[in-house]
């Protein structure tokens, strides 16, 4: 069984009290629990503070580019499905440069989990407004306040057809622990948008501490399989919620691949097949 | 006898013009003939002109001629556009609603026949084109017969009745002809023999599936969609998978996420995707990530023209992306060499850890040519360099695997995801031994001089010389690409009058490869680039690479279409009476 050791990877440089330490162990906590060892995990990134977690965990991984994690994570899951394929990035990265990809991510439905480390600013490039920021966020690219609306991930992974949408604050280990490896059981893309405060530009722990998010497993009866329930709880508390918002169970996209075979492509001889190939070639005669 | 006939049919296009030109030029090659074919259409889907030309000989030509001896000129339009490149002695089969008759004109023997009444007769209006065919092959001196088994495999499945109506209208424009006296051309049949008719698109895709090819992901793009559709349909058959993605950036990385996962893998694109893909290119190359990239070139820069053919991303090719990335790039010229490139293009992204670029271009990838029966042997064996096994893997034992281990080749071992034994992060960013990010100077020159290193050991033959034995010549053509086919025939041209001229047609972009080529160009008087872009940028590689600045013409043509051959003889003319005067 792999401990929190075999899942140590580079030591961690992020600013002390950062959100992220607590994602980086939520992410740990939650492979183990599940029993993978860390050859069976596969961790992308995409770039910035958040980018990091293929660094600082020990595992398969792939730090790629800014806003480009879940190209890369969908195609390494669809090539060896017998991993379990976790996406990571910042806000900048998936609802800025790279919100294209996760949208079309999204109504894919590949069996994978985007895991959005949400601080609501450009931290490593020093406190820039991000998509997340809200409307007004005074900083150094909004000197008069941000003029546009900010990005709203829950409505937006929901309206473009994501099968398993979460949200939860790092402040609370223990609940991110659970929602990460729920998302990561989901068969499906699975967003998990964590608040992870940046303690150096954007510390919003008193804002959380103090406001806490409306945990879902508050509300009695709550079903997160009925997508009007989950638009309104979302509309209705502002996005401040945390739990399992929705889920539903549509086939994941490889169900609909024809001839996907049950092994993992990647480890599938690719010595051609002759018959198939005269069979092909026939097609030119 | 001749032992070569060429033949056109031009209409508007969404008039089956494509299909009828096909339909000939697969029944041509299961008579023996070689083939080289040429469309010509716009970016529409009906409406404007198009054609179809077929050039069928004894010998295998990979270009399709300058004229025609037969055309079928469904409209006015075509007649016009087409007519000026009749060979003497043609035939023009023309579209006349109005009246019917035989006259000699512009050279030609033009005969006006209402081939839409025709049809009307079979109770089909649809079957128009396949009379104007029974029409020109009676005038090629052939049987209408011969489409039978063609017709019987396109559409028996939809009905013996079908079949039956596509073999009577082959047979009432035949008879149509043949009751007018007119005497036909006489041309020998070649030998049989077993061979395929098909596109370098289908013939690189292909190839990628036989190479063991196992998941593509692309955007549709004009002219390589093909490719995709190709392998849409046939990766589920060898349990691959084709994704579509939802831009042309995404097509790369999710190419590189397979490769780094260990499955053979490959996007195809044309020039405007290889802009959007520049960025993913830096991390296929930064990652050391396997991934095979093709280029079907058209007309740039922005969306140009889109549907029009042009070699101009031979900069963005080799150049693309900031900062230092290690690459092939390779340009096969025939449908036949798209197969065999695909091998290695595979081969080699694997051997070399990084991204290979195959250029097409549009003439190459839309065009069907002939290529000899598919046997093992066109391709090169599949060699996955140095992809370790997962005892290989725990043998070394290392708690965090050196992924880019400095080598003395600067290739390093390498694991896939699932290996146990293997685990370590891939990076973007530079990196240390087991992939963790690092910005210790010593570190980053090691890794530089590493991943640009590496391809120090690659040696190939970059070149094929055409125009007999190997050897040096006064005056030498360089070319890259489809104009193979037209150069080819300027050589064989220009030595029949009598000059020391031969072609180089350069395979390997990237890098160069000097060997043979430098004393080739060295002994040259003058070297002669012909290349279809606005700058010359074969002229510039080859410029720089071999210091032959000096000596170096370039023929160049960037209106969207290929080069004819009588083109490039007169701008080479023009170049030697500017050398008198």
């Amino acid at each position: 069984m792999a401990t929190l050791k075999d899942y140590k990877g580079d030591t961690a440089t992020w600013c002390p009290g950062c959100g992220h330490f607590s994602v980086l162990a939520g992410i740990q906590r939650a492979c183990i629990a599940m029993g993978l060892e860390p050859h069976e995990v596969a961790v992308i990134t995409g770039i910035g503070c958040s980018g990091k977690v293929s660094e600082y965990m020990r595992c398969y991984g792939f730090h790629t580019l800014h806003g480009r994690s879940l190209p890369v994570a969908q195609a390494v899951k669809l090539a060896n499905r017998g991993l379990k394929v976790v996406a990571a990035g910042g806000d900048g990265d998936g609802y800025g440069i790279g919100v294209g990809h996760f949208t079309h991510a999204a109504r894919r439905n590949v069996d994978i989990t985007y895991i959005v480390l949400d601080n609501q600013i450009y931290g490593l490039t020093k406190g820039q407004t991000s998509p997340t920021s809200k409307q007004g966020f005074v900083s150094r690219t909004s000197p008069e306040g941000a003029g546009e609306q900010e990005v709203r991930p829950l409505e937006l992974a929901l309206g473009a057809g994501a099968s398993f949408v979460a949200q939860v604050f790092a402040g609370d280990i223990k609940r991110m622990t659970e929602i990460i490896q729920q998302a990561m059981n989901h068969e499906g893309f699975a967003l998990v948008n964590v608040f992870s405060p940046c303690v150096t530009y954007n510390n919003t722990y008193t804002y959380f501490k103090e406001e806490p998010l409306l945990d879902l497993k508050d509300v009695p009866d709550y079903d997160p399989t009925d997508l009007n329930n989950a638009y309104n709880i979302v509309l209705k508390n502002n996005g401040r919620v945390q739990g399992v918002i929705y889920q539903n169970n549509r086939p994941a996209y490889h169900t609909f691949l024809a001839g996907y075979p049950e092994d993992p492509i990647a480890f599938r001889s690719i010595e051609p097949d002759q018959d198939v190939l005269n069979e092909l070639w026939a097609e030119f005669k | 006898m001749k032992k070569e006939i060429t033949f056109k049919i031009g209409g508007q296009q969404g008039e089956g013009i494509d299909s009828t030109g096909e339909v000939l030029a697969i029944t041509l090659m299961q008579q023996g003939f070689k083939i080289a074919s040429y469309k010509h259409f716009s970016s529409r889907i009906k409406g404007g002109h198009t054609y179809y030309h077929i050039r069928a000989s004894h010998q295998q030509v990979y270009y399709p001629g300058d004229t025609t001896d037969i055309l079928i000129a469904l409209d006015d339009e075509s007649y016009e556009h087409n007519i000026g490149s009749m060979s003497p002695g043609g035939y023009v089969l023309l579209e006349n609603s109005k009246e019917e008759k035989v006259e000699q004109k512009d050279g030609c023997t033009v005969i006006q026949v209402n081939f839409s009444k025709m049809a009307q007769e079979l109770g089909n209006k649809i079957i128009r084109n396949m009379i104007a065919l029974g029409s020109a092959v009676y005038l090629m001196g052939m049987d209408y017969k011969m489409f039978q088994p063609l017709v019987e495999k396109k559409f028996l499945r939809k009905g013996q009745a079908l079949v039956d109506l596509n073999i009577n209208a082959l047979k009432k424009g035949y008879e149509y002809i043949q009751n007018l006296g007119i005497p036909p051309f006489k041309v020998e049949r070649p030998e049989p023999s077993e061979q395929a008719l098909l596109t370098g698109n289908e013939a690189f895709a292909f190839g990628a599936l036989a190479s063991g090819c196992r998941f593509l992901s692309a955007y549709p793009i004009t002219p390589a969609s093909e490719i995709m559709e190709y392998m849409k349909a046939n990766l589920p058959k060898v349990g691959g998978v084709a994704v579509q993605a939802e831009d042309e950036l995404a097509g790369l990385l999710m190419a590189i996420g397979a490769g780094y996962a260990g499955v053979r893998s490959m996007t195809s694109t044309s020039g405007p995707g290889i802009s959007l893909k520049t960025e993913a290119l830096g991390l296929a190359g930064m990652s050391e990530t396997p991934v095979v990239i093709v280029n079907s070139q058209r007309g740039g820069p922005g969306t140009g023209l889109p549907t029009k053919y042009e070699q101009g991303d031979l900069n963005t090719m080799i150049y693309a992306g900031h900062g230092d990335i290690p690459r092939i790039v390779l340009a096969p010229s025939t449908v036949e060499e798209c197969i065999r490139m695909a091998s290695m293009a595979f081969n080699l992204a694997e051997r070399y850890q990084c991204p290979v670029i195959v250029a097409l271009d549009l003439v190459l990838s839309l065009n069907k040519q002939t290529c000899p029966d598919f046997s093992p042997k066109m391709l090169e064996p599949i060699d996955r360099g140095k992809l370790l096994t997962e005892k290989e893997l725990e043998e070394l034992q290392e708690f965090n695997f050196k992924r880019y281990r400095l080598t003395e080749d600067g290739i390093s071992p390498r694991s896939i995801p699932g290996q146990r034994g293997g685990v370590h992060p891939a990076n973007s960013n530079e990196h240390s031994e087991t992939g963790h990010i690092t910005e210790l100077p010593d570190i980053r020159e090691a890794m530089m001089n590493k991943r640009m290193g590496k391809l120090k050991s690659f040696k190939m033959k970059g070149y094929e010389f055409i125009g007999g034995e190997e050897k040096p010549v006064q005056t030498l053509f360089i070319g890259f690409g489809s104009t193979r086919g037209v150069l080819e025939e300027v050589v064989r041209t220009l030595q029949d009058k009598g000059e020391d001229v031969g072609l180089a047609q350069i395979k390997v972009l990237h890098p160069f490869q000097p060997e043979g080529l430098a004393e080739l160009a060295e002994k040259a008087e003058k070297i002669v680039v012909v290349e279809n872009n606005w700058s010359g940028q074969m002229a510039g590689l080859i410029a720089k690479e071999l210091q032959v600045a000096h000596k170096i013409e370039t023929i160049r043509k960037f209106d969207g279409n290929p080069f004819t051959l009588a083109e490039i003889l007169n701008q080479y003319e023009q170049l030697l009476t500017k050398e008198v005067v």
